[in-house]
């Protein structure tokens, strides 16, 4: 596939991975914001060629992931409602709310629909005027254009029974969080080079600054990465504290501008709560005043004060971090196991978790 | 929520997997259904037979005159929206399906059963097209249709038509296939390009439909299956439907307690359907397929069965793509395009589009 198969190219690949090798001289703790960029890592087994002395951690980049439990509560009370079809992007269906998830309320009878663009969503409103379409728009600065535009199509055409339920996180106020706790070491960041197509990457010079850390805007392909990932190094090694963009041929500083003035014009900064991390002043979006009549929250208030409750975490959090291995879990291989698992590490086949449980019943055999 | 921002423990919240009731990812071929087999189905109606867990059942014995012949039987229904895709239509699938899961055991499939349960407000003409594609598909495939049944639902109940297949077809003298029969050094091949079948459909769903020239691969896999047992030495047969290559191989290396290695460059794809699911955020490897199977055969036997498929119509793109390993039983592992390696994991439940 051209565009695609260029960049997954395993002599170019090899290339990196050596200039890699030949460049760094000690070791290095770099994060990937995006959970785009970890999928595609653990996809091409990326994350088992790298040299050791570098560690990569995954970020909490995925939108699906840090949406709050609360409004993901919101948002199986909404789409239980008879009135409603509820559209959504398609893995934020499976994630659990306080017991129960979107795939539960399909099947006791709610009207829930993915959908692969907001736009779809409106449609769906225009032509069932006898209901309430609302879309729940989540996601970073990548989702927030469109999730914009599908409001601003929906005032041009006077529709009055759609609504979004609004959870939309960014990551500059993520790299500040991550860099102001005391425990989190990262040396460097692979940014998000989606995020930057939209954003720019001039929000990120202040950042890297004050923190004195190098910020790489990086792709998605094994290529990109490991290009983002050596202009990384070569920073680092270097000592320089600079925001480089490794992926030119989508991103430019100032970003895609007429997206950013969508997104302003919707949207007016607030604090938010990230799932399972906590509340992170000014990192999200929320809808400006003028919008009101299009946001969910106003339009159901019987769904403002509802009760969450999270079931406890296991340690994944610190696996994922390398501060644990899996089997120091008291609960690994007891009441926890691929077949009935407590953490999403030992959930996904991707995961450290069940990784080393399947690789350590093989030793025991 | 406490206000604390706690990065440390931060994980990715859990999906569910214990539901009181039944939801779409149930019936998606993956962890969840085979959850569903094993603690439910499988306990209750317990016998030496349904052990066998194939896509057909080997019932010893029950052939007087011929007592080295086996029967083989089968069922599958099929529930697919919409009803007719580029490619085919519910009927032909209701016919392959059945034909192929006998085929799987190596059987030749001889006599199906139809059940039809119909929606009130169905339009004849829809029937009608249906039944003859299912008339012609028999007649391809060299099965009679011998027994039937036909209910019609209130409309709201049903999507138009539901079709049910029983089938029967008789196990050569000799012929051994079966899910735990693979032994390590054995090699894997698919009969074709995978994911096909799945792509079509999803190209014409309500809500999703895009522009594509994927078709789907519904066929009768008996007759490159006889191809194949003349060649040489088959150890496993599996179609390739739900939960696509990924759980099919993950299915073997589980029933025969073995490892399946296989580089991911190997499997071969159309370049639509590359190109769709990397669109769609979607795996090839567990897309479904209606036309493919996916075959663990002897090494020495391996490049004369892949030359005798390559010479059949329904495998003309086969292709070797791993092999089976003593080493990291029941797992699945596949080497990347790049040189990596990554596990293979069955499906959980219903396939989702990534967002991120």
């Amino acid at each position: 596939m051209r565009y695609v198969d260029e960049y997954r190219d395993a002599g170019l690949t090899q290339k990196l991975l050596a200039e890699i090798r030949k460049t760094v001289t000690r070791p290095w703790t770099i994060m990937e914001v995006c959970g785009g960029q970890t999928h595609s890592i653990i996809k091409s087994g990326l994350d088992q060629m790298l040299p050791p002395e570098i560690t990569l951690i995954h970020g909490p980049g995925c939108p699906v992931c840090v949406t709050p439990l609360e409004l993901v509560d919101k948002a199986i009370a909404i789409a239980s409602r008879p009135e409603v079809i509820f559209a959504s992007y398609g893995d934020m269906v499976r994630v659990p709310g306080s017991g129960r998830d979107l795939f539960s309320v399909r099947a006791a009878g709610g009207d829930v629909r993915i959908v692969y663009s907001p736009l779809e969503a409106v449609e769906i409103a225009r032509r069932n005027p006898e209901k309430t379409v609302v879309f729940f728009a989540i996601g970073f600065e990548t989702t927030a254009p469109a999730n914009a535009m599908a409001v601003l199509q929906a005032r041009a055409q006077g529709l009055k029974n759609f609504a979004v339920l609004v959870s939309h996180v960014t990551v500059p106020a993520a790299i500040r969080a991550l860099m102001d706790s005391p425990e989190v070491r990262v040396d460097g960041f692979l940014a998000a080079g989606h995020v930057c197509t939209v954003m720019g990457y001039w929000e990120y010079e202040p950042l890297a600054a004050q923190y004195h850390i190098p910020i790489v805007v990086t792709g998605f392909e094994p290529v990109d990465i490991l290009n983002g990932m050596l202009t990384c190094v070569r920073l680092l090694e270097s000592g320089r504290a600079e925001v480089r963009n490794a992926y030119g041929r989508s991103v430019r500083r100032e970003g895609n501008v007429a997206a950013q003035a969508v997104i302003r014009q919707v949207f007016e900064m607030t604090d938010r709560a990230w799932r399972g991390i906590g509340v992170i002043p000014m990192s999200g979006y929320r809808l400006r005043a003028e919008f009101a009549e299009f946001d969910a929250e106003q339009r159901f208030p019987q769904v403002q004060a509802i009760a969450t409750h999270e079931s406890p975490l296991c340690i994944s959090g610190l696996v994922l971090q390398g501060l644990r291995r899996p089997d120091e879990c008291p609960a690994f291989g007891k009441e926890c196991t691929p077949q009935s698992p407590l953490g999403a590490t030992m959930v996904s086949s991707e995961g450290a978790c069940a990784a080393y449980y399947r690789y350590g019943r093989r030793h025991e055999r | 929520m406490s206000d604390k921002v706690d990065l440390l423990s931060w994980t990715c919240p859990v999906p569910l997997r214990h539901y009181p009731t039944i939801v779409m990812g149930h019936g998606a071929g993956g962890q969840m259904m085979a959850d569903l087999i094993r603690h439910l189905f499988a306990p209750a109606f317990a016998n030496e037979w349904l052990e066998q867990m194939g896509d057909a059942t080997v019932l010893a014995a029950l052939t007087g005159d011929r007592p080295d012949a086996q029967l083989a039987f089968t069922t599958d229904s099929f529930v697919v929206s919409p009803l007719f895709f580029p490619g085919g239509n519910i009927g032909e699938l209701a016919v392959n399906g059945t034909v192929n899961d006998l085929a799987m055991r190596g059987a030749r499939p001889l006599f199906l059963s139809a059940g039809f349960i119909l929606e009130e407000g169905l339009p004849l003409e829809t029937l009608g097209r249906i039944v003859q594609a299912m008339a012609e598909a028999a007649r391809r495939a060299g099965v009679a249709i011998v027994a039937g049944d036909t209910k019609v639902v209130q409309k709201g109940h049903g999507d138009g038509i539901y079709i049910n297949t029983s089938g029967i077809g008789l196990v050569q003298p000799g012929v051994k296939i079966g899910p735990s029969n693979a032994r390590p050094g054995d090699v894997v091949l698919v009969s074709g390009t995978m994911g096909d079948h799945g792509i079509a459909v999803l190209s014409v769903r309500e809500g999703l439909a895009f522009e594509t020239t994927v078709q789907s691969d519904t066929a009768p896999l008996y007759s490159l299956v006889e191809t194949m047992l003349a060649a040489g030495e088959v150890h496993c047969l599996r179609d390739a439907t739900r939960g696509g290559l990924a759980a099919v191989l993950n299915e073997l290396a589980v029933a025969s307690h073995v490892g399946i290695e296989f580089e991911e460059q190997s499997v071969p794809l159309k370049p639509a359907v590359s190109a769709a699911c990397e669109m769609l955020g979607l795996d090839p490897l567990y897309i479904a397929n209606e036309g493919k199977l996916v075959a663990i055969v002897a090494a020495q036997s391996a490049e004369a069965i892949l030359a005798a498929m390559r010479a059949h119509e329904y495998g003309r793109e086969a292709a070797i793509i791993g092999r089976v390993t003593d080493t990291h039983a029941g797992l699945v592992i596949a080497r990347t395009a790049i040189g990596g390696q990554r596990l293979v994991d069955l499906p959980a439940g219903e396939l989702l589009p990534r967002i991120c």
